[in-house]
């Protein structure tokens, strides 16, 4: 993408649980049409900073701005009218476990658009078949396997066509091939779509794979250490955490 | 690792040489497993201890069968006592892979502040940490009173978003499905009440108000608390379950996240549900209530069928049902308020919607029978 607009702008963020400081001073823009990837060790707050951004969680101190609004000062209205434009696919998927697969896509469809309920259904169809699961519209979430899991809680985030997309762990839990090709139905669906995409991960694979800017959260030092493209911070990062991190350990031995 | 030749297992074994003045060697023999009883660390400290002083700690292994676990942890305790002594431990004389084990178990150095401290606190820190606890639920039940009020408002102008399937199978849960319980229960209460009274009042030869006894006890009382209990354990507590692991799936956050309220989508059809269902099952149980007294009265006491519905009959008025489906309707509230409050506080682990639900029964039993000791004084006095 050559336009390099701020779409998500975060402030001077902290995060804690109670009195408990999980990350300070965060700063970072994700431009539009970037594919954005936090990445950082188990439990320094990935997870967590993605909540706060999509609104399931109120930061400690900081800003987060969607354009120019400040998500977490202004209204609940403008807040509801801004979660709208994203998509999210959570770690487990968490598509509701009483509805079939069709149901859980639809009924976003349902809440926000006067389509009728035939043109929902061909809207599903449509977004089911583009993650290869056209013909499971009967499906209860149990009856699918994970992998299958998080393709159709992929195609509920896209079911609105948003332009802002969160993953949380996109690949966890599946196996090489089928992460790889989920990697490859993310970046080919934004692209098309043209959505704004922010990825939580640990995975080397899809971070080099799929990521064009990334910040680093270092769970020692409490607070990001590195920010850019992750092919760049491989080359050229000077941060023994995040060369560690970006080698799998590897240059920790070297050093030794 | 155990050939043919060390299959026979020999315990653990040390014994101690010194082979220069300042150097205790240790020799381990035999195996080493923590299924064996191990000789004790003090052992090694007494020699230790002993005349002359020692310097150095060596090992000799050559003996040593299978070793496991067993083995590490109780060389550990002993380089522990020794690197307080300033002794020179050579680990030299230890097999390959004891030496890894020990190295890696040393490797991340343990993290100070990590370890729950089981302190103590004092009885007055106590006391205000649990008002605190209990002024936060109030807090918490306080909000979900409001929010569940906001989305009743809705629904009733017919702005809230919800399933109308959800609603309809919430309803047949809550009703339909509850009837062979409720039909159980409240059959057997009938005829034990029956069974009670009859053997007192035929001292006097007052059988026939054993239809009295147990109509009214049915519909004012007995009826809507059997199955407010039973709609506690069993709705209330499915409640509390389901909204629980959709919590834990983070179901709840992604409705949410797409501007679906959970109270509107998950708590309303539910209490909407119950509120409905328990005046109707209320009644339902009066009824099977009474006929499991008349069996009892006809078939044991010499009362005809009509004599006892005749009786039955004259002794109740609408009051007495009204005031059994009003409390009963109260008691639905109270379920469903404490199963979907439950819920959705619920934690995210397995563990947590165990208790979600252990909460949510204990909770709605509690409220019911105290709400019911309540209607009792002030039926009582207003005099109704």
């Amino acid at each position: 993408m050559n336009n390099k607009e701020p779409h998500i702008t975060v402030h001077d963020l902290t995060m804690a649980y109670g009195d408990f400081v999980l990350m300070r001073d965060l700063n970072f823009t994700v431009n539009r049409g970037d594919v954005f990837i936090v990445m950082g060790g188990s439990g320094c707050g990935k997870s967590t900073l993605m909540k706060i951004m999509v609104g399931l969680k109120s930061p400690a101190t900081g800003k987060v701005l969607y354009e120019d609004t400040s998500f977490w000062e202004t209204s609940p209205e403008e807040q509801e009218q801004l979660m709208r434009n994203f998509g999210i696919l959570y770690q487990s998927g968490a598509l509701w476990s009483s509805m079939t697969l069709e149901e859980n896509v639809a009924l976003p469809l349902e809440q926000y658009t006067d389509l009728s309920p035939s043109q929902v259904r061909e809207v599903v169809s449509l977004k089911l078949s583009l993650v290869g699961l056209a013909g499971f519209e009967e499906f209860y979430p149990s009856e699918i396997s994970g992998g299958m899991r998080k393709r159709a809680g992929l195609a509920r985030a896209m079911a609105l066509d948003p332009e802002i997309l969160f993953f949380d762990e996109p690949s966890a839990g599946l196996d090489p091939i089928s992460a790889r090709l989920l990697d490859d139905l993310i970046l080919e669906l934004t692209a098309s779509l043209g959505a704004t995409v922010v990825v939580v991960t640990h995975e080397l694979a899809s971070i080099f794979a799929i990521g064009n800017n990334s910040i680093f959260l270092d769970v020692d030092k409490r607070t990001m250490t590195a920010s850019g493209d992750p092919k760049k911070l491989l080359a050229e990062s000077e941060d023994p955490t995040v060369r560690r991190f970006l080698t799998r350990g590897e240059e920790k031995e070297q050093a030794r | 690792m155990d050939g043919g030749m060390a299959a026979a297992a020999a315990p653990g074994e040390i014994s101690f040489s010194r082979p220069a003045e300042d150097t205790l060697l240790v020799r381990l023999a035999g195996d080493w497993t923590i299924k064996e009883e191990l000789p004790s660390v003090e052992e090694v400290k007494k020699q230790a201890d002993s005349r002359p002083p020692v310097q150095r700690l060596a090992f000799d292994t050559q003996d040593l069968g299978r070793w496991d676990s067993g083995l590490i942890t109780f060389l550990i305790k002993v380089f522990d006592q020794f690197s307080q002594s300033q002794i020179d431990t050579n680990r030299e004389g230890l097999p390959d892979g004891v030496r890894r084990l020990l190295d890696l178990a040393a490797a991340v150095p343990e993290k100070k502040d990590a370890r729950k401290e089981a302190l103590r606190e004092p009885f007055l820190v106590q006391v205000g940490k649990a008002s605190m606890d209990i002024a936060r639920h109030m807090g918490a039940l306080v909000t979900f009173l409001g929010e569940s009020t906001i989305a009743f408002g809705k629904f009733f102008v017919g702005k809230a978003k919800f399933r109308r399937s959800d609603l309809w199978l919430t309803i047949q849960q809550c009703g339909v499905d509850a009837l062979p319980i409720v039909t159980l229960i409240s059959f057997l209460v009938g005829l034990i009440l029956a069974f009670v009274g009859a053997v007192q009042l035929a001292m006097f030869g007052a059988q026939i108000y054993i239809a009295n006894l147990v109509g009214i006890a049915m519909a004012r009382e007995m009826g809507a608390l059997m199955t407010g209990i039973i709609m506690a354990g069993r709705t209330g507590a499915a409640f509390a379950a389901q909204i629980g692991t959709m919590q834990v799936n983070e179901e709840v956050d992604a409705l949410i996240t797409m501007g679906v309220s959970p109270m509107e989508f998950l708590v309303l059809p539910r209490m909407f549900a119950l509120i409905v269902m328990m005046p109707l099952l209320c009644l339902y149980a009066d009824l099977v209530g009474i006929l499991g007294g008349l069996v009892v009265g006809a078939g044991m006491f010499d009362i005809s069928f009509t004599q006892y519905m005749e009786q039955t009959r004259a002794s109740l008025n609408l009051t007495h049902f009204g005031l059994g489906v009003f409390k009963s309707a109260v008691f639905g509230v109270l379920v469903a308020v404490a199963g979907c409050l439950r819920g959705m506080e619920c934690g995210r682990s397995a563990s947590a919607v165990g208790d979600a639900a252990t909460s949510a029964v204990v909770t709605s039993i509690v409220l019911i029978v105290v709400t019911d000791g309540i209607f009792a004084v002030v039926t009582n006095i207003i005099g109704i």
